[in-house]
């Protein structure tokens, strides 16, 4: 792989970033001049699961804590934003932080108890956590129960129409895009450094006298708040909510979007996000002739190539899509 | 006489304790294939319910065309074992340097693809009805009828425990999977080749997911997706054991399956006497699914590696 010089790389990085910023910026307009408003609508989903990818990749790449419950802190989010609509506050200044809030707060609680254990308990621990959360959920006969709740409208927004699926795709684009400038911010302060340090050494840490476990509980509670943020987004964009969206294997599909984009990698879980929605998608609603004429019915099985593509990533690029594209520093090995 | 004595009469306790035991044994034989994976090769293997699922798939079809239940469910054992140890050969065994997060990935990745093969080869879902022989009940104490098949199965996971019990403690090979488990590098030291062995406990932890697949199939539904549920619980069960340790896998089993079946059968009741009958039939079910997490997360508060490590 060619070595490029320091500043052809950042002059390179730059020309593309604002290359896709402007492309994310004409993307809607061109759809709707192209007359596939549909894929509005499925861009905004790609940036809400980048979203919450980007939210797990800060405690899982950076922070080096392999939490298995993620969905769970997407979950309250959504719940929380669903039940506002449902009762008839649907203003998103009033129901998205109050979404963050009770991720951040359930995060500070499974933090608290999970992070005093690591490796394989702490990956159980998170699971078994958002399992009851997912199991608490079912039983809210109220609000659904285990099929879930329609919401009759999008939450409000004073000076903007979330309705209009355009007004949306730039609200999740704002977003995103604010989170990922704090992620910036974040990783390149003094706590982002002492948390990248805490990954790649922990005892050291704590000889140093840092307090390595609260360090940790900030950031996961960084992350759950995000993570209920796009929750919230993930609600109105379907207008629905149902506990399947805190199942296991959907923090199963975070944790894949963030390893297949980049774990520690800052657009990591942008790229993971956009590369297995995009490819579910390509499969399943877009028939492909040569495809179809290897079996004739593989669109019902699109989830044989995400995962046959997923296990080849693992096993050829454990860097990641990003790792393949940029080589930032040899990443220390963690030692558990 | 108060209204909670009328539904706890002994006969339903005795009934709900043998489902609670009979669901924790088929736990077990999940548990015991997959604690040793972990424990000897400290490799998260998700697909083992995967393994459970192809397990059931294949008793179903062999069922159907041999005609027999025994026959077809003897059959698909050995089958499903060999299609493990391929599995170990080809894709587990390159994953055992790499970290859990790699692990759970690529094992992650192989649920998708086995689900989406069986739905090619099977379809979502195979009928498998229990034996005609064994469809009817047995009285096993007067007033109380209990279905003969679930006997069986509480017979054959008490013989399997027993007999894994006596390969575990009183065997060569079972002296080696235990030195393996408390310490894999001292083993290979005095000379057991671990990777073999390891092939070997692979294909046999295969080996009792398809039993347990075949068993739990009549019962539950054979059908894509049903690994993926009770390999969670499965997990919970090791850890509650202790990872790598049969006799706390066997331990937790049952303790995860009794929790889980009294649970569900007592506590929307037991809620009615403290709140009202909205609250209780709503919460009730929602506390008993959660019951087998709070004990493990008691569990881990109280020895945070488990009632039994098999690491020193």
């Amino acid at each position: 792989m060619p070595y490029f010089s320091a500043v052809s790389l950042a002059r390179n990085a730059n020309l593309l970033m604002a290359a896709i910023i402007s492309l994310a910026i004409a993307f809607p307009f061109l759809m709707q001049s192209l007359g596939l408003e549909y894929y509005v609508s499925f861009a905004s989903r790609i940036l809400i699961y980048a979203l919450a990818a980007t939210s797990l990749n800060l405690i899982l790449g950076y922070g080096g804590m392999v939490s298995f419950g993620h969905a769970a802190f997407v979950g309250i989010g959504a719940y929380a934003a669903a039940i506002m609509i449902a009762e008839g506050v649907p203003s998103a200044l009033l129901g998205w932080p109050l979404a963050m809030s009770l991720g951040a707060l359930l995060a500070l609680g499974v933090g608290a108890l999970s992070l005093r254990t690591g490796g394989v308990y702490f990956i159980m621990l998170t699971l078994a956590f958002a399992q009851m959360i997912y199991y608490l959920c079912v039983s809210m006969k109220s609000y659904g129960g285990e099929e879930g709740l329609n919401l009759p409208t999008r939450s409000t927004l004073p000076g903007l129409d979330l309705k209009d699926d355009i007004h949306f795709y730039f609200v999740c684009l704002a977003l995103l895009a604010m989170s990922l400038f704090l992620l910036k911010r974040l990783i390149g302060s003094r706590f982002g450094h002492v948390i990248q340090a805490i990954r790649q050494n922990q005892t050291r840490m704590q000889a140093l006298g840092y307090d390595v476990q609260r360090y940790k509980l900030i950031c996961f509670v960084i992350a759950g708040a995000f993570g209920a943020l796009a929750g919230a987004l993930l609600v109105n964009h379907g207008k629905y909510v149902s506990p399947a969206m805190m199942h296991w294997t959907q923090s199963g599909t975070l944790m894949i979007m963030v390893i297949m984009g980049g774990v520690g990698h800052r657009f990591g879980g942008v790229i993971g996000a956009l590369v297995l929605l995009g490819i579910e998608e390509l499969l399943a609603n877009h028939k492909m002739a040569w495809l179809a004429a290897l079996y004739p019915n593989y669109q019902q099985h699109a989830m044989l190539g995400v995962g046959v593509l997923l296990l080849a990533i693992v096993l050829f690029a454990p860097q990641g899509l990003a790792g393949l594209l940029v080589r930032p520093e040899p990443p220390l090995k963690s030692r558990q | 006489m108060p209204p909670i004595a009328v539904f706890m009469s002994s006969t339903l306790v005795l009934e709900q304790l043998l489902n609670g035991l009979q669901f924790g044994l088929m736990l077990f034989l999940l548990a015991a294939g997959l604690t040793l994976v972990f424990g000897i090769m400290d490799m998260i293997n998700l697909a083992h319910g995967s393994i459970y699922m192809v397990g059931a798939f294949l008793a179903a079809s062999l069922v159907n065309v041999t005609g027999s239940f025994t026959l077809g469910v003897l059959l698909a054992i050995p089958a499903t074992a060999v299609l493990g140890m391929l599995l170990e050969i080809t894709v587990l065994r390159t994953l055992y340097q790499r970290d859990h997060l790699s692990q759970v990935l690529a094992t992650f990745a192989l649920i998708l693809i086995i689900n989406e093969v069986v739905r090619i080869i099977w379809g979502s879902d195979q009928p498998l009805n229990t034996p005609t022989a064994l469809s009817g009940p047995v009285e096993i104490i007067p007033g109380l009828l209990y279905p003969s098949y679930r006997l069986l199965i509480i017979a054959v996971g008490f013989v399997v425990a027993l007999v894994l019990y006596l390969i575990v403690s009183r065997t060569r090979v079972g002296m080696q999977i235990r030195a393996g488990a408390s310490n894999r590098e001292m083993a290979t030291v005095m000379g057991v080749d671990i990777r073999r062995l390891f092939t070997w406990v692979f294909g046999f932890g295969a080996a009792l997911a398809a039993l347990a697949g075949a068993l739990l199939g009549p019962l539950l539904a054979v059908q894509v997706g049903m690994g993926e549920n009770i390999l969670i619980l499965t997990f919970v069960v090791i850890v509650i054991g202790g990872i790598g340790s049969i006799r706390g896998a066997f331990l937790g089993s049952l303790l995860v399956g009794l929790v889980d079946t009294l649970g569900r059968a007592f506590l929307p009741t037991l809620l009615r006497e403290i709140a009202t009958a909205q609250v209780a039939s709503a919460v009730g079910p929602a506390l008993a699914s959660i019951s087998i997490y709070l004990l493990m997360v008691i569990v881990l508060v109280w020895k945070p590696t488990g009632l039994f490590p098999a690491r020193a």
